[in-house]
């Protein structure tokens, strides 16, 4: 469901993607680079040229390129975008049955008497060196707060990436070896279940039972620095358990359908009437296509997970970045929200941006052109 | 001597989930039985759906999706393949007998070298060291007649060309030296000009080698110029089974003789005498990207006639009709249509002006909107250009039925209710309700099988007496240019290479390409491809 | 497609909803007690007079949840139609007019998705004033761009079919192509993704409301009603875990359905269906 903006449906220039269906080369040239390139115009512009004789390079540098411009983009949108919308930062702040004087105050206080492009380019320029401003409520500095939060949250997804990964690619592959018998239905069926049920009731059923009833976990999962690995880790077993819940189901499915894809691949049938053995097709005809797919897939969940720890944190009430940022929309501190918002985002830019990047490494045609 | 393989009374069913309703099982083939002797080549011929890749796979004991073997025995040399366990089965498959399939470009894997591919089964079968296996290898592209034999096989697939793939898929088949090859319409895919030399180094590579094969194919020109026997295969049965002479020349069966008659329709050219309807003058087109698809392009057709235009893929035909059409505006030129110049844009165009041109398509399954019934499908030209509705509506388009020989039984159908031909005569009858001057037909028959397209060239000629349209008809086949055009244009590489009356055009003196298109062409005729070659060899020595 | 061709799954998926339908449209005649009525004791155990216990304030949580249904299904609903109708208007637009309207559309629907749903939502609703007209207009907005990238590939799949270009050919305009050529041949596909969005609706509300960003007291959501008794459960009592499995039980159902649809739709298209 949530996929990114950059692996969507690449746009096809209006004429020449309706054009000609039929008349595509069956005899499977594939499709070239650039076809302007190809065509004998190399003569053009430098990056034309470049594209033309290194396209992985080229792909890989538009990818970077567009991310960056995304990202700009979104820290406007994040921004600018707010200004635009009905209301006043002040008035809301301070509620509808504020003075006038008070919401003048306020104004001048937060520094919104200042035009907005000019709030803006000044929180960009902060943002770029890591400089978020100070919050509105507790006046202390956000970046200093994000650092500590981050970390935190980074530590939760981490360790979530860590089992849910080679799980989710084991079962997927489990699914695809047993496809349409019992195993894999009894997978579907579960996997469905397990999509359709919300963040914090895994959460609050896995405290029930695991910390309420049979006190093996703790509750909440406070983390300090004083603690231990050992210690942490015992605390975030927990909120990663459920993080792991959430993501797994999705990301089987999904290399369950990329592994099924490649396996029903002429090629693999080419394999077959070859007399190969099941391990061989596996490991030499259908792993090396199906890579690409699956880390696609791992990036997009990847993805997920970072939006999946804001309910998580607060379910936990573990000091990372999700619940800093709810707090924070709960009270209109929009500088923090703003900062975390931002923050989410790159990640999430990244990550989509990694998984399209490892998919065009991945690809035999684009690494070794013609 | 001694068979080869000897395959008995074959029942082949598969099970379908049609949606909505319970699964089914179907007969796919069903008392089929044939033998091959060592170093011969058998051709399997029929229909789409006449089950004859399936039989062919089940020379290596193979089911493709879910389609099993249930019945008969497969001997190869005397054993039955289908009693096999899975890893006796594994030890025939790329050892004994191996596979071609139609489309190389697919069945070769995309991340490996050409040439670890081609040696992969002799090397995991054990039949020969990795040493000898690319000597083998390197042997058979020369060959296959491939360029550079001694780098080839360090190419990706995605690096060669689509007849290049064929071949390399066939060196791929011959390098365990096995028994038997089946070849599942290994040339279909390809340019007839493409075609004739993968052909020919298929024929070259099996006698070379003395492999025998099992040749399917659809067209029997093709499999006359290969094959020993032909067994002739409709509906999943036997129809008739005999020597390549013997189906060739002195076909037993009705079915038979109708495959090997089709071709041979000939149609005399009107003479030119009525007025000019389409004049197309030094038209150039391009895509949106800049790529170029036409260049320079003219030519006329007079009312009542029919102009053939004829090219391989990448031609520029098809472009050329969705300029006439307005869908790709040109960028020069001009198009004059009844003495008047025709809006270059679609958009620009009167609804007059459209329903005189009518389109038909190469796929009359998406030509027609798959949610509407026939009544629809007819119906909205008529009451979008002549504003009628209700019973009289209802009356033309009975008529129009009538007109193109389907019943009035047909009116409440679905696309998806009816057969290929009918489709294609219901999407006749939607361009005829507009009743336009000009009809383009964009290759209207090569979706459709010999005796079905024959059947609707019978029907558009007998609409032409009629009602005196004219129809631009694209198509790379020859034979039907024989048969129908009265005027001809060759393209090639968005090009017009040729042009003029049918007469003309197709007797010599021959420019190149037309020369080659022309002599590229299967006939009917045992001994026609070796005829071709001696012809191209004396030519080039003669050089 | 007649009625034993529906799986069991399908069947399980299809009586859940309706019987959540049922709780929603009749909710005060069903409920034993009043939406916002305090009648008994703080977290009194399920049984007896209270079926399901009582929440953090001695409210019934039977009736609540039923009420619950009654607000939750009725936003989710709202949103879902609401950007169903703004994602579909706009893609089919931007897919039958192309060139520049293409790829305004289209960028600017990267960009919308470039920033993860929930993060975008907790940004928008930090500054807009809390009204419920407001978060169904957020939620829908949110979602539509999702609802815009399938129909736009949905329609361009149809709209490069030749029946589309002959359409064309035979000079009908716009509205025609859209409403009688493309929407009646995308329209299994399409149902499908409006049941996927309904079910993301409903855990994307009752996510913002457990978030305390949703609907607000003391209107009962399902959501908001597991952030009312979340206390409860380091002292073992679940009352938070009800209308948590109330929302989980009405997802699968929805998901159930999908499921089927989809299935449906790709062997419609001659797909193997098992992918």
């Amino acid at each position: 469901m949530e996929s990114g903006p950059i692996s969507g449906p690449v746009l096809t220039d209006g004429v020449a993607g309706e054009t000609h269906p039929r008349s595509a080369d069956l005899s499977g040239v594939p499709a070239k680079p650039n076809p302007a390139a190809a065509t004998g115009e190399i003569g053009g512009s430098f990056w034309r040229r470049f594209v033309f004789r290194r396209p992985l390079v080229a792909l890989i540098l538009q990818r970077l390129g567009l991310s960056v411009g995304l990202l700009f983009a979104v820290s406007l949108m994040i921004f600018g975008g707010i200004e635009a919308l009905p209301g006043d930062f002040a008035t809301t702040y301070l509620g509808q049955s504020a003075t006038p004087q008070a919401v003048e105050n306020i104004r001048k206080d937060l520094g919104l008497d200042r035009p907005w492009s000019e709030r803006y380019l000044t929180w960009l320029g902060g943002a770029v060196k890591g400089d978020f401003g100070t919050s509105w409520a507790s006046k202390n500095s956000v970046s200093e707060q994000i650092g500590k939060r981050l970390g935190n949250s980074l530590f939760l997804a981490f360790f979530a990436a860590l089992i849910s990964v080679p799980l989710a690619v084991g079962l997927g592959m489990l699914a695809v070896q047993f496809r349409n018998r019992l195993p894999d239905k009894i997978i579907n069926v579960i996997s469905l279940a397990a999509i359709s049920l919300p963040e914090f009731f895994i959460g609050y059923l896995l405290i029930m039972v695991f910390a309420v009833q049979y006190g093996v976990a703790t509750f909440p999962a406070t983390v300090y620095d004083s603690m231990t690995l050992t210690e942490r880790l015992s605390a975030i077993a927990l909120p990663v358990a459920t993080l792991v819940l959430v993501v797994l189901a999705h990301m089987m499915r999904m290399t369950r359908a990329a592994i099924l894809n490649v396996m029903s691949s002429a090629y693999v049938e080419t394999a077959e009437l070859k007399g190969l053995g099941t391990f061989r097709i596996i490991a030499r005809h259908a792993a090396p296509n199906a890579v690409a797919p699956v880390i696609n897939v791992i990036a997009l969940n990847l993805a997920y997970l970072v939006v999946g720890v804001v309910v998580v944190e607060v379910v936990f009430v573990y000091p990372g970045m999700g619940q800093y940022m709810v707090d924070a929309v709960t009270v209109r501190d929009m500088p923090v929200v703003q900062a975390c918002g931002l923050i989410f985002a790159a990640f999430y830019i990244f990550l989509n941006m990694a998984a399209d990047i490892l998919a065009i490494l991945a690809n035999p045609r684009l690494r070794h052109p013609r | 001597m001694p068979e080869l393989l000897s395959v008995k009374n074959l029942k082949i069913e598969a099970t379908s989930y049609p949606p909505g309703e319970p699964p089914k099982v179907v007969t796919l083939v069903e008392g089929v039985s044939f033998n091959l002797e060592k170093g011969k080549v058998l051709g399997l011929i029929g229909e789409s759906g006449a089950g004859k890749s399936t039989i062919g796979l089940s020379a290596l004991a193979y089911g493709r999706g879910g389609v099993r073997i249930t019945g008969g025995e497969v001997l190869l040399n005397g054993k039955d393949i289908l009693k096999l366990d899975r890893g006796g089965i594994n030890s025939v498959r790329g050892c004994h007998v191996c596979y071609v399939a139609q489309s190389a470009a697919a069945a070769f894997n995309p991340a490996h070298k050409l040439g670890d591919q081609v040696i992969e089964a002799s090397l995991r079968h054990g039949i020969m060291n990795r040493e000898e296996a690319k000597k083998r290898a390197l042997y058979l592209f020369r060959v296959l007649g491939l360029p550079n034999p001694e780098t080839f096989g360090e190419r990706y697939p995605h690096q060669v060309s689509g007849g290049q793939l064929q071949r390399a898929m066939t060196a791929m088949a011959l390098c365990p030296n096995p028994e038997l090859i089946v070849f599942d319409e290994p040339t279909t895919a390809l340019d007839v000009t493409t075609q004739i030399d993968v052909l020919a180094a298929i024929k070259h590579a099996i006698e070379e080698t003395h492999t025998a094969a099992l040749y399917i194919t659809h067209d029997l020109a093709v499999v006359a110029q290969i094959s020993d026997d032909i067994m002739v295969l409709r509906h999943g049965k036997t129809v008739e089974y005999g020597t390549t002479k013997q189906v060739i020349e002195a076909p037993k069966e009705d079915y038979t003789r109708a495959l090997v008659s089709v071709r041979q329709t000939k149609r005399d050219e009107a003479p030119d005498q009525s007025g000019t309807l389409l004049k197309i003058e030094h038209v150039h087109a391009a895509y949106g990207n800049g790529f170029k698809v036409l260049h320079d392009v003219s030519m006329h057709l007079s009312k009542g006639q029919t102009l053939a235009i004829v090219g391989e893929s990448g031609s520029g035909k098809s472009t050329l009709a969705r300029v006439i059409t307005g869908l790709l505006p040109p960028t020069e030129g001009r198009i004059t249509f009844d003495g008047k110049d025709l809006p270059k844009a679609l958009k620009g165009r009167t609804n007059e002006e459209l329903r005189r041109i009518q389109m038909i398509y190469q796929m009359a399954d998406t030509a027609m909107n798959p949610r509407q019934t026939v009544r629809d499908i007819i119906g909205r030209p008529l009451s979008f250009y002549f504003g009628m509705h209700g019973a009289r509506k209802t009356e033309r388009v009975k008529e129009l039925l009538d007109q193109i020989e389907m019943g009035t039984r047909f009116v409440d159908r679905y696309p998806a209710e009816l057969s290929g031909g009918q489709k294609q005569r219901v999407a006749i009858a939607r361009a005829l309700a507009a009743k336009p001057e000009l009809i383009l037909c964009d290759e209207p028959t090569s979706a459709l099988d010999p005796l079905v397209a024959e059947g609707i060239l019978n029907l558009l000629m007998k609409l032409q007496e009629e009602t005196a349209v004219s129809y631009v008809f694209i198509t790379h086949d020859i034979a039907i240019v024989r048969a129908i055009a009265d005027s001809v244009a060759v393209m090639h590489r968005g090009r017009l290479v040729r042009f003029g009356p049918k007469s003309k055009v197709l007797s010599p003196p021959f420019d190149d390409y037309t020369d080659l298109l022309l002599k590229s062409v299967p006939e009917m005729e045992i001994g026609w491809l070796e005829r071709v070659l001696k012809t191209r060899r004396m030519e080039s020595a003669g050089n | 497609m007649n009625l034993r061709s529906i799986p069991i799954s399908a069947w399980i998926g299809i009586i859940g909803i309706a019987l959540c339908l049922l709780c929603a449209i009749f909710a005060p005649f069903i409920a034993p007690f009043g939406e916002r009525d305090v009648v008994g004791e703080i977290w009194a155990p399920a049984g007896g007079d209270f079926l399901l216990g009582t929440d953090n304030l001695g409210r019934d949580l039977l009736s609540r949840l039923i009420y619950g249904a009654r607000t939750t299904i009725f936003v989710a609903l709202a949103a879902t139609l609401v950007s169903f109708a703004l994602g579909m208007f706009l893609s089919f637009t931007a897919a039958v007019t192309g060139g520049f309207v293409d790829q305004l559309f289209s960028r600017f629907n990267d960009l919308m998705m470039a920033v993860p749903t929930l993060i975008f939502a907790l940004v928008v609703l930090a500054v807009l004033p809390q009204h419920l007209w407001i978060l169904i207009l957020v939620m829908a907005v949110l979602d539509s761009t999702r609802v815009f990238r399938i129909g736009r590939a949905v329609a361009l799949d149809v709209a490069v079919m030749e029946f589309v270009e002959a359409a064309r050919l035979r000079g009908e305009g716009s509205l025609w192509i859209i409403f009688r050529e493309i929407l009646p041949n995308t329209l299994s596909p399409l149902l499908a993704e409006f049941g996927l969005r309904f079910a993301f609706s409903i855990l994307f509300l009752s996510t913002l409301s457990f978030l305390g960003l949703g609907i607000q007291p003391p209107a009962a959501d399902w959501g908001g009603m597991v952030k009312d008794n979340k206390d409860g459960i380091i002292f073992g009592i679940s009352a938070a875990l009800v209308p948590g499995a109330a929302i989980a039980t009405l997802a699968i159902c929805v998901n159930l359905v999908v499921d089927w649809l989809m299935k449906r739709t790709s062997s419609l298209k001659g797909g193997r269906g098992d992918a």
